[in-house]
């Protein structure tokens, strides 16, 4: 028997010596060697993972941060998505921050258990700090060569005091951290396994779903239950504030009784919007100029002044997120607790309105994570989770209430429809002198916090423009504030998806106007800009620009700088009787030092065919404050056989890592239409581009 | 309501109710078994697709009644230990990312790699395009798919 066999358990008695039978489980509870470590005597770590899993990969790329760290073998790791804490900070993903806010926390976090780890090994043995090496899950005796696992000493690591600056390894000691890393929820989706929020299942619960105001702001006048409360199945239907929920023993039942409950609904003043009238409005808006966002030099004088002057208008739909799991929730409102379970991407958001709704003191009321079937950017609002909370206070049994595609599609808070206005003047050579930008949209700050934009501008209206790299010595960019009678949201990548179409769109038509290249364009106006210099001088070669391509085929390029990282695309393109085909995208980007490659190809992959939806199809339009479209066949996505071809390049960087979600968003739809004004001399100023080339 | 006996994943299973529900509610709410999911309720989008005699259905549409008899299968009774060639191919390739259309992804080409063993390009286009993924991992499901076809064409075992 040798030392390993050992288990050294401590009791509120003193110290009990044990006998570790390997294989068997675990006879005492894992340690918690710090808030986001436990591990257990029988070496398996689990990992707590405080940034929810979407598909993005946080559950694998955070775990390689703390498993570096900790220096712990890969088979040792388990994950666990932990309740609400705040030793965790903001449990939420959005903006592509989560490796870029837990670089810096998870390591130190794993290094400073590894600490500990060494420390209590020391202090058995009764050596140095100095004379023990935490390594592969073992504290080793240096001199002796005696050994144990960190399961055998997590309790007593447990006890000590945190160390406040571990050290931590340096970039050539990583053994996870850069590597393409297996992801570690594969298993498990592929077997039917993974519990998503819609599959969480409580003893006793029954289903929900609820009659909503076709409009935005409309009011329930009246019901009447007898027709829904006919359906088999259906149990109860009940006022809450955002409509009428019908309580069922399953959600089809709960379904079917909303199609048959009689509701009459007061619109209210959002009523009076329709598509053609938003466009107008918002177009008539950026005819004055509007509160500034960016001001550099005089680019009304420069304009007025230029060789030749350039004008266009530029218009982006509402867009529906339509992640594949409908939005849902259960909850367990008991009169002195509540336990909520979310697929949620803010979830001490969804913690708060749980406590907000219930009057519960915080304590009482827990929050399970779930993995989410997508998220985009729709699990960051939480109005799912308070209709489920309202239902569960009035009937106080478990309940599960899900939204059906159609709620998910005409209820959804959407990307804003954006309308910009561009001025540009070109110098004698044709270069550039003078840009200016005037947007019209509705404000993601007023919808998701009530509060008007501060100085008349919300920067997620204006971003993509007020932050464009290029050097243009008169750059204007101003903003009107404008609500257009729907609720209006972060969407995957947020105002880059229709600002970088709207200034690579133009900077392109800038080009053509001057006879420049588009690539050599942009490069003399990013010489001040070297890490999108460089993502867009890679592109362009790895693309092949400027060489022969397949006949009928042209490219079209677009760069952006978003979430902290840097991305340029090249598309190919085919238009063939109003048709337009996108053969290949070859996406280049730079975000800093890359956690697992493998996942940030994944999430480029993921993010062409999100934007190539978005520009070829998507668009959500309203008729008297109703969104017209309901489910998959009236708000169509991209499929296989229209998805092109990949080719991801990283560049290798040492840099602090930036997001990687969103960054390949924007991009697409303009590479996209810049590839068909190279192949057709068509410019697409509106999207979708749908027929718009028939 | 109505008896319905049908085979699930090998075993007998009777249901006591309305006729009209959709075999995916059934799965899900009356029997328990989650891994078939909900993505849009009117067969658009394939999340829900399971093996009714071997075929790919989409049980969002499907009426229990209509499987009286039959043999279901779903993801859960794709394979006991995760090893069903499709499934194989998935995990060596990372292909899910959110993973919730996976189900139905790997269900429809377990059908199709029955019927063609080889299927070129062109004919995961034609059975595949009605399978949606916001994740976009059509590209990996792609490769993937090939990729099952040689293992269950060399019998290869994880």
């Amino acid at each position: 028997m040798n030392r390993r066999d050992f288990l050294k358990s401590s009791a509120a008695a003193g110290l009990v010596l044990g006998f570790h039978i390997p294989g068997r489980a675990a006879t005492t509870a894992p340690a918690r060697v710090n808030a986001w470590v436990r591990i257990a005597p029988d070496n398996t770590v689990t990992l707590m993972i405080h940034k929810g899993e979407m598909g993005q990969g946080t559950l694998t790329s955070l775990s390689q941060l703390l498993a570096d760290e900790l220096d712990i073998e890969w088979s040792q790791v388990r994950t666990e998505f932990p309740p609400i804490d705040r030793a965790f900070g903001m449990q939420g993903v959005v903006g592509s921050q989560s490796i870029r806010t837990s670089w810096d926390p998870l390591r130190r976090a794993g290094a400073a258990a590894r600490q500990m780890l060494a420390q209590a090994g020391a202090k058995r043995w009764g050596v140095a700090e100095t004379d023990v090496r935490a390594a592969n899950g073992v504290v080793t005796n240096i001199a002796s060569g005696a050994k144990f696992t960190y399961g055998e000493l997590a309790e007593d690591a447990a006890k000590l005091p945190a160390p406040t600056r571990p050290t931590l390894k340096d970039p050539s000691e990583f053994r996870y951290i850069g590597k393409s890393m297996k992801r570690l929820d594969t298993r498990d989706k592929v077997s039917g396994k993974t519990r998503f929020g819609i599959d969480v299942r409580i003893p006793g619960m029954v289903y929900a779903a609820v009659a909503r105001s076709p409009v935005v702001g409309g009011k329930v006048i009246s019901f009447d239950a007898t027709r829904a409360k006919a359906v088999p199945g259906v149990k109860d239907c009940v006022k809450i504030p955002s409509g009428v929920a019908v309580i069922a023993d399953n959600t089809w039942s709960a379904f079917e009784g909303v199609k048959a409950l009689d509701i009459q609904f007061e619109d209210g003043p959002n009523a009076q919007f329709s598509t053609p009238g938003i466009s107008k409005m918002l177009a008539e808006k950026t005819l004055k100029p509007g509160p500034s966002a960016r001001k550099t030099g005089d680019a009304a004088a420069a304009i007025a002044g230029a060789a030749k002057k350039v004008e266009a208008l530029y218009e982006a739909p509402f867009l529906s997120h339509a992640p594949m799991e409908p939005p849902n929730c259960v909850v367990h409102v008991r009169e002195d607790s509540c336990d909520v379970w979310a697929s949620t991407q803010m979830q001490t958001m969804a913690y708060q309105i749980a406590v907000k709704i219930t009057g519960l003191p915080p304590d009482k009321v827990n929050l399970h994570s779930e993995f989410m079937g997508g998220g985009f950017g729709r699990r960051g609002s939480s109005d799912f989770v308070a209709e489920a909370v309202e239902i569960g206070k009035l009937i106080k049994v478990p309940v599960k209430l899900t939204w059906s595609r159609e709620d998910d599609i005409r209820h959804d808070l959407y990307r804003p429809a954006s309308v910009t206005r561009f001025a540009g003047g070109l110098d004698a050579q044709g270069w550039p002198v003078a840009l200016s930008a005037c947007v019209a949209c509705p404000s993601i700050m007023y919808t998701t916090m009530g509060m008007e934009p501060v100085k008349g501008i919300d920067h997620t209206s204006v971003e993509g423009l007020e932050d464009l790299r290029y050097d243009i010595p008169n750059f204007d960019v101003n903003y009107h504030w404008t609500e257009a009678g729907l609720q209006v949201t972060y969407w995957r990548a947020v105002g880059y998806t229709q600002n970088t179409f709207f200034a690579e769109s133009f900077v392109d038509e800038l080009a053509a106007a001057g006879g420049k290249d588009p690539v050599e364009l942009r490069r003399r106006m990013l010489a001040k800009s070297p890490r999108l210099l460089n993502v867009l001088n890679l592109a362009a070669d790895k693309a092949g620009w400027g060489k022969p391509l397949a006949k009928g085929h042209s490219h079209g390029i677009a760069v952006v700088n978003n979430v902290g990282s840097f991305t340029a695309q090249v598309a190919e393109v085919s238009v063939d009787k109003g048709k337009v085909r996108v053969h290949k995208v070859v996406s280049v980007t730079d975000c800093g030092h890359v956690v697992n490659p493998a996942i940030v190809e994944q999430q480029i992959r993921s993010a062409v065919v999100y934007g190539l939806s978005a520009a070829l199809k998507g668009e959500i339009t309203v008729k008297n404050g109703r969104v017209e479209q309901t489910n998959f066949h009236q708000y169509d996505v991209l499929r296989i056989d229209e998805t092109p071809s990949v080719e991801v390049h990283l560049v290798a960087s040492t840099e602090a890592p930036g997001g990687i979600g969103e960054a390949g968003v924007p991009t697409l739809a303009p590479a996209v239409t810049n590839a068909i004004f190279a192949g057709t001399g068509k410019r697409i100023r509106k999207l979708p581009i749908r027929e718009q080339l028939a | 309501m109505a008896a319905i006996n049908f085979t699930l994943n090998g075993q007998t299973q009777t249901v006591d109710v309305s006729p009209k529900m959709p075999l995916l509610w059934v799965l899900r709410d009356t029997i328990g078994l989650t891994g078939t999911k909900f993505g849009c309720g009117m067969a658009l989008c394939g999340a829900c697709t399971v093996l009714v005699d071997g075929q790919a259905f989409r049980s969002c549409s499907l009426p229990v009644s209509t499987i009286a008899g039959k043999k279901i299968t779903t993801i859960e009774g794709l394979s006991a230990d995760v090893t069903h060639p499709v499934q194989q191919a998935w995990i060596e390739l990372d292909v899910p990312q959110c993973g919730y259309c996976q189900s139905g992804q790997v269900m429809t080409v377990t059908a199709m790699l029955q019927k063609n063993a080889k299927p070129s390009d062109a004919d995961i286009d034609e059975v595949m395009r009605h399978n949606i993924c916001r994740c976009g991992t059509y590209q990996d499901i792609r490769a993937a798919i090939h990729r099952a076809a040689e293992i269950q064409a060399t019998g290869v075992k994880a």
